[in-house]
């Protein structure tokens, strides 16, 4: 399916889940968040939350800032 | 017990300077800097993770958590939609490290990318809806003074004018607003150099947030009666940032002293300080 992470299209196998999406991402266990068409998907939903076709998916951490 | 403890959101600090994390050179300038300013409160910004870069070092590596209250900011929003949104986001993060700072945001919502100066109706209408979701907002606003009472209103946990436009280096460039602020939100024995008869200020936190160019401007807006500075540019962007955030520490502290000393009032004309009693000179008129 095709969707876009963080603003780029990206192409992901059907269903996959936004805790695999990170395991992709070489992001497991860091500190970030994830939202969904604009809506936060908190951590502990990772594991059972699939992504569907034209999700819209932000994947954002902590950065220096004032 | 902290003789003048500085409490923000529950939270109870020796220190009245907060800094920013961005801008640096590089994080080891960074931590320099942040350990000599003596902050226990930093700011940060919430942002994409870079996914098609290698895995770089992360600002996180370099703040000690334990030490440090994080304060995630809401920069770069220009609606309250996008502002609530990236509250969550922070807040989400900081819950899994679990600091502190978790449910605090420094709320911004900018009005214009070249002024960055706020946008009143969605500051406002962010500040409602955060409150509402339970986070504690401190909140980012120009000097205006009707606009920090609604603010405050709203239930924004903190105050903070700007001093000048972020970034800038200009100062506090209305001092006036910035007292009047103070005696809006804290009652009429806020600014400096009040009558002794005058009521007692209460304990609302007004930070003074933007535009310090430097050490001086920290003190005169502790002089003002600010509860505390955040500031960013003026210390990450100095030649020396450790010892520009030295000098932010020190006028810090110096400011709040004067602020509490009691300033003497302003007077046309001078006052000698040595006594007229006893000169031998001749005094031109007498």
């Amino acid at each position: 399916m095709e969707l876009t992470v963080n603003g780029q299209p990206r192409s992901l196998p059907d269903h996959t889940t936004i805790a695999e999406l990170l395991i992709r991402l070489n992001l497991q266990g860091s500190p970030c968040a994830v939202e969904v068409n604009k809506s936060l998907i908190p951590e502990r939903q990772h594991e059972q939350t699939k992504l569907s076709a034209n999700d819209a998916v932000e994947v954002v951490t902590l950065v220096g800032g004032g | 017990m902290l003789a003048d403890p500085f409490i923000l959101a529950g939270r109870t600090f020796s220190s009245r300077l907060i800094v920013g994390t961005g801008k640096y050179q590089d994080f080891l300038a960074m931590q320099r800097a942040l350990e000599a300013s003596g902050a226990q409160v930093v700011t940060v910004a919430v942002r994409r993770e870079r996914l098609f870069n290698e895995k770089n070092q992360s600002l996180l590596d370099f703040i000690d958590l334990s030490r440090y209250t994080i304060l995630p900011n809401t920069a770069g929003c220009f609606t309250a939609e996008d502002a609530v949104r990236v509250a969550r986001l922070g807040r989400e993060i900081l819950e899994q490290l679990n600091n502190p700072g978790a449910n605090w945001v420094k709320l911004e919502v900018l009005g214009d990318k070249k002024t960055l100066l706020p946008d009143p109706v969605g500051t406002l209408e962010a500040c409602r809806e955060l409150v509402k979701d339970g986070f504690q907002v401190l909140c980012y606003t120009s000097d205006d003074p009707i606009m920090a009472m609604r603010i405050k209103d709203a239930g924004a946990a903190s105050v903070m004018p700007a001093g000048s436009p972020i970034g800038s280096g200009q100062g506090v460039l209305n001092r006036n607003s910035i007292a009047i602020i103070m005696e809006l939100l804290k009652g009429s024995g806020a600014t400096g150099g009040s009558p002794a008869s005058a009521s007692p200020p209460s304990h609302y936190p007004v930070i003074l947030d933007a535009g310090v160019g430097a050490a001086s401007d920290v003190s005169i807006a502790m002089e003002l009666g600010a509860d505390a500075v955040l500031l960013n540019t003026a210390i990450a962007h100095a030649k020396d940032s450790a010892l520009m955030a030295s000098a932010m520490k020190h006028a810090c502290i110096a400011g709040r002293e004067s602020y509490l000393a009691g300033r003497i009032p302003k007077r046309r004309y001078a006052s000698a300080s040595s006594p007229w009693e006893g000169t031998i000179s001749h005094i031109p008129g007498e």
